[in-house]
């Protein structure tokens, strides 16, 4: 029991898959901009995440090695089609503002790196678990970014207003390089810099160390 | 048994996932039609309603939208048309097909839009005297992206009852302030035409405009080009290669 719970917590933060492993970043900056499109996006990429695992560990032992890859790829991408026809249907405005990164599921390094690392060597339920903990992983950082994009770019949380823009009448000149994608970069940046400065050992070792000066 | 390597045993496996996997897909997508078919309809709806200032009462789409009438044009001699089918007819596919379309040329394409379709749908909204509310559809280039909204003019064809854009990729927070209530509010009660009906004067200036000026309209700050496409949408669209000639025999009641 306690490792089925390790496997789900740890990639939470001890291991998480953005900041540790730095996957998956492209759609952490394209969908960061308002939380209830964030709170979607990161159902649908646990959800991909937790059955492609499942399935892919459920055969893993039918599967010849020389095309594993395409059967994951197979697998991931029916689960995100699937999961993008949902969405169209009920969720027809925030699936409008997704666009295409619903489908950009399918190239999302997370899935196909779980897939491939821990649902090919382990039974389905752990597999499973690892889906939804990495899944988690990632909605924790994306619901971190989107929370201050949302706040700080357009003065409001989840829709409402929390920061009276002054276009609206209000106090507040919004931010607007935290609408914009880039600005995901600062705010995952500083979000590994914390979670570094509280777990010493994700410190990476220096590639190179400056030399003295000579002379 | 084969070996799981096996050539046999490869394609096996690769024709069997392929089997389930297009059983689910296809499966997904053909129970979930209806509903998609259903809120894209819906979406249309209520972007109509939403530029033609229509309450919508409890989110019955159907009940507010009762009372507009959807109708065909032809752009080339502003008359009614039964042409094409309405509840077919695609505006944005027919302005893409040449057969249905006319290329503009660089002086007349203002809005950047290069083909026009030769027929378009307009909403009208009847009230118990007669005409309340004509909804045209409007399209133009911005800075990064083409802006599709509506514009409602009152019954008398000329004061602007409502305006707004449904879709669009401008820069969030200076050209995406084009969605901003307040400044879509800015609209509401300005003219369109001058003296002369054929010569759209409504557009967007630099700053804020003053409260007694009947076309002139907020600039967005910051947003420059974002600002010129839509002052050249709506005074293409109002214009003589857009729906001047139809609102004139409109107004001549022989359209």
């Amino acid at each position: 029991m306690s490792k089925t719970k390790d496997i789900l917590i740890s990639p939470i933060f001890a291991n998480n898959p953005i900041a540790l492993q730095i996957l998956g970043v492209c759609s952490a900056l394209a969908v960061t901009s308002s939380l209830s499109v964030t709170i979607v996006m990161c159902i649908a990429l646990t959800t991909v995440t937790a059955f492609s695992n499942l399935f892919i560990s459920i055969i893993r032992e039918q599967v010849p090695s020389n095309i594993r890859i395409i059967v994951q790829m197979t697998i991931i991408a029916s689960l995100v089609i699937v999961v993008d026809q949902v969405l169209k249907a009920y969720a027809y405005d925030v699936s409008k503002q997704l666009s295409v990164f619903v489908g950009l599921i399918i190239t999302n390094c997370i899935v196909m790196g779980r897939a491939e690392a821990f649902a090919m060597q382990n039974p389905p339920l752990p597999s499973f678990m690892d889906g939804i903990g990495n899944g988690l992983g990632y909605s924790v950082v994306l619901l971190f970014v989107a929370f201050l994009r949302e706040l700080f770019g357009s003065g409001t949380l989840f829709g409402f207003e929390i920061l009276p823009l002054v276009t609206n009448g209000g106090w507040y000149y919004s931010n607007g390089m935290m609408l914009l994608p880039p600005s995901a970069f600062f705010v995952i940046g500083g979000f590994i810099w914390l979670l570094r400065t509280w777990k010493i050992d994700q410190v990476e070792k220096a590639d190179f160390t400056l030399a003295k000066h000579t002379k | 048994m084969a070996s799981k390597d096996s050539v046999s045993r490869t394609v096996m496996v690769a024709l069997a996932l392929c089997v389930v996997c297009s059983v689910v897909v296809s499966t997904a997508a053909v129970v979930l039609k209806d509903k998609q078919v259903a809120n894209a309809a819906n979406e249309k709806k209520a972007n109509i309603l939403a530029a033609a200032g229509i309450e919508v009462v409890n989110g019955d789409l159907d009940a507010a939208f009762a009372k507009v009438t959807p109708k065909l044009v032809d752009m080339a001699t502003g008359a009614y048309t039964e042409a094409a089918d309405i509840a077919t007819y695609d505006d944005r596919k027919a302005a893409k097909d040449p057969a249905m379309s006319t290329t503009l040329t660089a002086e007349q394409d203002i809005a950047s839009i290069r083909r026009q379709a030769n027929l378009r749908t307009i909403y009208l909204v009847e009230g118990d005297n007669g005409l309340e509310k004509v909804i045209l559809p409007v399209h133009g280039y911005g800075l990064w992206s083409t802006l599709y909204g509506f514009i409602a003019l009152e019954g008398d064809l000329n004061t602007v009852a409502g305006f707004g854009f449904y879709s669009h990729a401008e820069t969030p927070g200076l050209g995406g302030e084009v969605d901003n209530p307040r400044w879509k509010a800015v609209w509401n009660g300005k003219q369109v035409f001058g003296a002369d009906a054929t010569q759209p004067m409504i557009g967007l200036i630099k700053g804020k405009a003053t409260a007694e000026s009947k076309h002139d309209i907020d600039g967005l700050a910051g947003a420059t080009l974002t600002s010129n496409g839509v002052t050249n949408l709506v005074r293409f669209w109002m214009g003589k290669d857009g729906f001047a000639p139809f609102l004139a025999n409109l107004k001549a009641g022989e359209a």
